[in-house]
C-alpha cells in the first residue's frame, strides 16, 4: 500500500520528528510513504479566522498535491478535520473530492490497515487529551485509546475533563488569551494531577498550547505526538 | 412582516437587544474581569457542571434521542421555511379565539405597543413571567421610562432586579451569585420594592425561598397586568405555551385581567402534535427533567376563569434577516435550553455579562451578531469567543451547528458581503480593526501557495533558531505572557525528507 503524507505546515516547522515518527511507524507496518513537496498548508487558520477567499488558493493546492492518492494521512486531527469537514463547504470541486480520502493518523491505522497493536513499546506513563476536532469533528472516539492501550510498557491514567477543550482554538489563544490561558491553567493542573509523566494527542498545535502552559508553570510533565509514542520500539528505548 | 404600525415609522428600525448603558467592552476585554475573579469562576464551574451532568443522565434516558434530535431539527426548518404562512394562521386562530395580535418590527415598535397596553387598563405596575423576548427588547427599562413598574416573579430574575445586575445565564440568570450574596441583596433591597425580607434571614436555600414567595405573592394578588414570553406558539389553534418550574408562570398567566405575551416570529410551530417533540426535547436539555413542572397553555382569553384580555405582540427585531442568511438561519431553532452555555468552556470562563446581550454563550455569540449587526466591536468580536471545541453542537437539542454559524460570522466580519439588513441587501464592509490580521492572512496564503517562498521561510525559521526567544514582544505577549514557546527545531521535516530521501514525489 502506498500513502501520501500531509505533514501539516506546524510540523514540518515545529515538529518535524512528528513527521519523522508517522515515516518510521508506517513503513514499519509496511505502508511506502510518498511526501509531494508542493504541500504546504490546508488553510485551516484562514478559514477558521473568517478568511475564506485566503483558503480557497490553499484547497486548490491541496487537492492538485494529493490527487493521485488514494490515501493521504496526516498526523493532525484538526488538520484532517479542516479537509474533511470544510473543504466541501468552500465551493471548490477538487478539494471536495479528496476531503474523503484524507485520514487522521490513528483512524488510519485502525479502519484501514484495521490494527490497534501497532508494535510499539513506551516505558512511561502516559494520559490523553482528546483533541476536540478529532473527538467531535471526526469522531475518532476511543480509536487513539485502543492503540495506547496495546503498548507495550506504557501505563495509560485518566485524565480529568478530558473532553474539555485545552484553550488553543487557534487565533483564539491571541484574540482572546485571558480565556484560552484560564482553558490552559484548567488543562494543564487536571494533566499534572493525572500522574503522568507525559501528556499525548494526536495534534501538536493543542501539545503546544498545552505543553507551553506545562512549561511555564515548571512541571517535568512532556508533550508528546501520539505518533511518536507510536513509532518507538524497544530498540530506541534504552 | 405587514399589519398594523405603531410609534414613529419616520424612523428607521433598529435592533436592541436589552443590554448595557453604556458602551460595551468587546468580549476579550470583558471577559478578563471574570478570569480573574475567583468567586465567580467557582460558582459558574460548579453550577454549569452540575446542570451538565444531569442533563446528559436525562438525555442517555432516551434510545431515541438522536431522532428527536432530528424531529425538532426538521420541524423547525420546514417551519421557517413557511414562517409567512404560519405566522398568518396563528394570527387568524389568535384573533379567533377573541386574542389581539400586534406586529413589531422592532424593540421600540414592541415597547411601544406593550406601553400603550398597559396605559390603556389604567395600571401602572405589571408582574412579568420570566421571557427572554422582553429581556431582548428591553421592556422593563423602557416601562419604567413610562411610569410602569415591571415585577419579575422567577426567583432568579427576582435577584437579579433587585440586585439592580443583568442576568448571565437563560435558564439560571443569577448564577453569577452564590447563596450569600442572594441573601444581602434580599436583606437589603426586598423593602424598596414591596414586602421586606423578614428579620433575621439566613443564606439556606429554603429560607431564601420562601422570603421571594411572601415578597412575591403580594405582586400576583394585586396586579391587574401580566406581561410573558412564549415558548411555543401552535398555529392550527392559536394557543400559546409557557413552560417554567416555579409556578409564578401560571399565577401570572391567570390571575391579572390583562395577559400580553411578547413572542419572537420564530416561536410558532404548525400543530399541537410537533409540539410533543419539543415537551421532550426542551424539559432534558434544559432543567435535566423527565417532564417539565408548570406547562401552561392558552387560545386567546376565556369568559369566566383567568384574563379577561389577550395580546400577542409578534416580535422580528432581526430575525427575518437571520432568515434570509442561508447558513445562519439555523440559529432561528433555538428553543433557548441553555444546554450550551452549561458545556461551553468559553462561557464557563467568561461568565454571561461579557457577550453584551440577553442571550449569553455559544447561542449568543451566533444570534447576537445576526440580530444586531456586526457592527459595533463587541457584536464583531462575538463569533470570535469560540475556540470551535464543538460541545456545543453536540448538546443541542434542535442540532444547530454553531461552530459552522460562528466561522460564516467570522467571515461576515473579516470580509464583509452581501447581506439582508432591515428586510433590504446591503453590502457590509469588513469590520475595522482587522487590517494587520487580513495582510497576515493575505501573507501566509501567499507564502503557503508557493512552494520556493515557503521552503525559503521555513529554512529562515530554523536557520535563525538560536535568535529566537522564549517571550515575545507586542502582539505576541498574547501567547507567551502564559505558555513558553516551542523551541524551534534544528531542520524543518521536509529538510530532512530530502537528507534522508531525495526529492521525493
Amino acid at each position: 500500500m502506498r500513502v501520501a503524507l500531509f505533514v501539516t505546515c506546524v510540523n514540518d516547522t515545529l515538529y518535524p520528528h512528528t513527521g519523522r515518527a508517522v515515516v518510521t511507524l508506517l513503513e514499519r507496518l509496511g505502508v511506502a510513504v510518498d511526501f509531494p513537496l508542493a504541500q504546504s498548508c490546508c488553510g485551516q487558520v484562514q478559514f477558521n479566522t473568517g478568511y475564506r477567499r485566503e483558503t480557497r488558493p490553499l484547497a486548490r493546492r491541496y487537492a492538485d498535491v494529493f490527487a493521485g492518492y488514494e490515501y493521504v494521512v496526516t498526523p493532525s486531527g484538526s488538520c484532517a478535520a479542516m479537509v474533511r469537514d470544510n473543504y466541501p463547504r468552500l465551493g471548490e470541486p477538487a478539494a471536495a473530492a479528496v476531503a474523503p480520502r484524507t485520514y487522521e493518523l490513528t483512524e488510519f491505522l485502525t479502519d484501514v490497515l484495521k490494527v490497534t497493536d501497532v508494535g510499539a513499546y513506551y516505558p512511561y506513563t502516559v494520559t490523553y487529551h482528546p483533541t476536540c476536532h478529532g473527538l467531535r469533528m471526526l469522531g475518532l472516539g476511543d480509536r487513539p485509546r485502543q492503540l495506547l492501550t496495546h503498548v507495550k510498557g506504557l501505563t495509560l491514567r485518566e485524565l480529568e475533563g478530558a473532553d474539555e477543550c485545552c484553550g488553543f482554538g487557534g487565533t483564539f489563544a491571541l484574540k482572546n488569551p485571558a480565556v484560552s490561558a484560564a482553558m490552559g491553567a484548567d488543562k494543564a493542573r487536571h494533566v499534572e494531577e493525572s500522574g503522568a509523566q507525559a501528556v499525548c494527542a494526536a495534534d501538536n498545535s493543542c501539545l503546544m498550547h498545552i505543553g507551553g502552559t506545562l512549561a511555564r508553570r515548571g512541571s517535568p510533565v512532556r508533550p508528546v505526538h501520539i505518533a511518536e509514542i507510536l513509532a518507538s520500539t524497544e530498540g530506541d528505548v534504552r | 412582516m405587514t399589519g398594523a404600525r405603531e410609534g414613529e415609522r419616520a424612523r428607521a428600525p433598529r435592533t436592541f437587544l436589552g443590554m448595557p448603558r453604556t458602551r460595551p467592552a468587546a468580549f476579550p476585554q470583558a471577559a478578563v474581569a471574570a478570569t480573574e475573579d475567583a468567586t465567580l469562576r467557582g460558582n459558574l464551574t460548579h453550577a454549569t457542571h452540575t446542570i451538565r451532568g444531569k442533563r446528559a443522565a436525562a438525555v442517555a434516558e432516551l434510545p431515541d434521542w438522536d431522532r428527536l434530535r432530528a424531529a425538532g431539527a426538521a420541524i423547525k426548518d420546514d417551519t421557517l421555511r413557511h414562517l409567512d404562512r404560519y405566522l398568518e394562521q396563528l394570527e387568524a386562530a389568535v384573533t379567533a379565539a377573541g386574542g389581539h395580535v400586534h406586529w413589531a418590527v422592532d424593540a421600540a415598535e414592541a415597547n411601544a405597543i406593550v406601553t400603550r397596553l398597559v396605559r390603556e387598563t389604567g395600571a401602572d405596575e405589571v408582574v412579568k413571567v420570566k421571557s427572554m423576548a422582553t429581556q431582548e427588547i428591553g421592556l422593563n427599562e423602557a416601562l419604567a421610562e413610562a411610569g410602569i413598574r415591571a415585577y419579575e416573579t422567577d426567583l432568579a430574575e427576582l435577584i437579579v432586579q433587585l440586585g439592580d445586575d443583568l442576568p448571565s445565564h437563560i435558564l439560571v440568570p443569577a448564577i453569577h451569585k452564590n447563596r450569600g450574596e442572594i441573601r444581602d441583596i434580599f436583606r437589603d433591597r426586598m423593602a424598596d420594592w414591596g414586602r421586606p425580607a423578614p428579620a433575621g434571614l439566613g443564606d439556606r436555600p429554603a429560607e431564601l425561598a420562601e422570603a421571594a414567595r411572601l415578597h412575591l405573592r403580594e405582586k400576583f394578588l394585586g396586579a391587574k397586568v401580566a406581561v410573558s414570553g412564549a415558548n411555543f406558539m401552535v398555529a392550527e389553534s392559536g394557543t400559546m405555551v409557557v413552560l417554567e418550574s416555579e409556578g409564578n408562570g401560571r399565577m401570572c398567566l391567570t390571575l391579572p385581567e390583562t395577559l400580553i405575551s411578547v413572542v419572537g416570529i420564530e416561536k410558532v410551530v404548525p400543530t399541537w402534535r410537533d409540539l410533543e417533540v419539543f415537551l421532550q426535547l426542551l424539559p432534558r436539555s434544559s432543567t435535566a427533567e423527565r417532564m417539565n413542572p408548570y406547562t401552561s397553555t392558552w387560545s386567546g382569553p376565556a369568559e369566566d376563569d383567568g384574563p379577561r384580555d389577550f395580546h400577542l405582540v409578534l416580535l422580528d427585531n432581526g430575525r427575518t434577516d437571520t432568515l434570509s442568511d442561508q447558513v445562519g438561519r439555523q440559529a432561528l431553532r433555538c428553543i433557548r435550553c441553555s444546554a450550551c452555555l452549561n458545556v461551553c468552556p468559553v462561557y464557563e470562563r467568561a461568565g454571561g455579562h461579557a457577550y453584551g446581550s440577553a442571550y449569553p454563550g455559544p447561542i449568543g455569540a451566533i444570534l447576537t451578531p445576526q440580530l444586531r449587526g456586526t457592527a459595533s466591536a463587541l457584536d464583531a468580536s462575538l463569533p470570535y469567543a469560540s475556540t470551535l471545541c464543538g460541545a456545543c453542537y453536540e448538546v443541542c437539542p434542535v442540532a444547530i451547528d454553531i461552530p459552522e454559524v460562528l466561522v460564516h460570522l467570522r467571515t461576515r466580519v473579516a470580509e464583509g458581503g452581501t447581506y439582508t439588513v432591515r428586510g433590504t441587501k446591503a453590502v457590509i464592509k469588513p469590520a475595522k480593526g482587522h487590517a494587520a490580521e487580513r495582510a497576515a492572512m493575505r501573507a501566509a496564503r501567499w507564502t503557503m501557495d508557493r512552494p520556493r517562498a515557503y521552503g525559503a521561510a521555513l529554512r529562515a525559521t530554523t536557520g535563525t533558531r538560536r535568535l529566537h526567544p522564549r517571550r515575545l514582544p507586542g502582539p505576541g505577549k498574547a501567547w507567551s505572557a502564559t505558555r513558553d514557546l516551542p523551541p524551534v527545531p534544528q531542520e524543518p521535516f521536509r529538510a530532512w525528507w530530502r537528507r534522508t530521501r531525495g526529492a521525493g514525489s
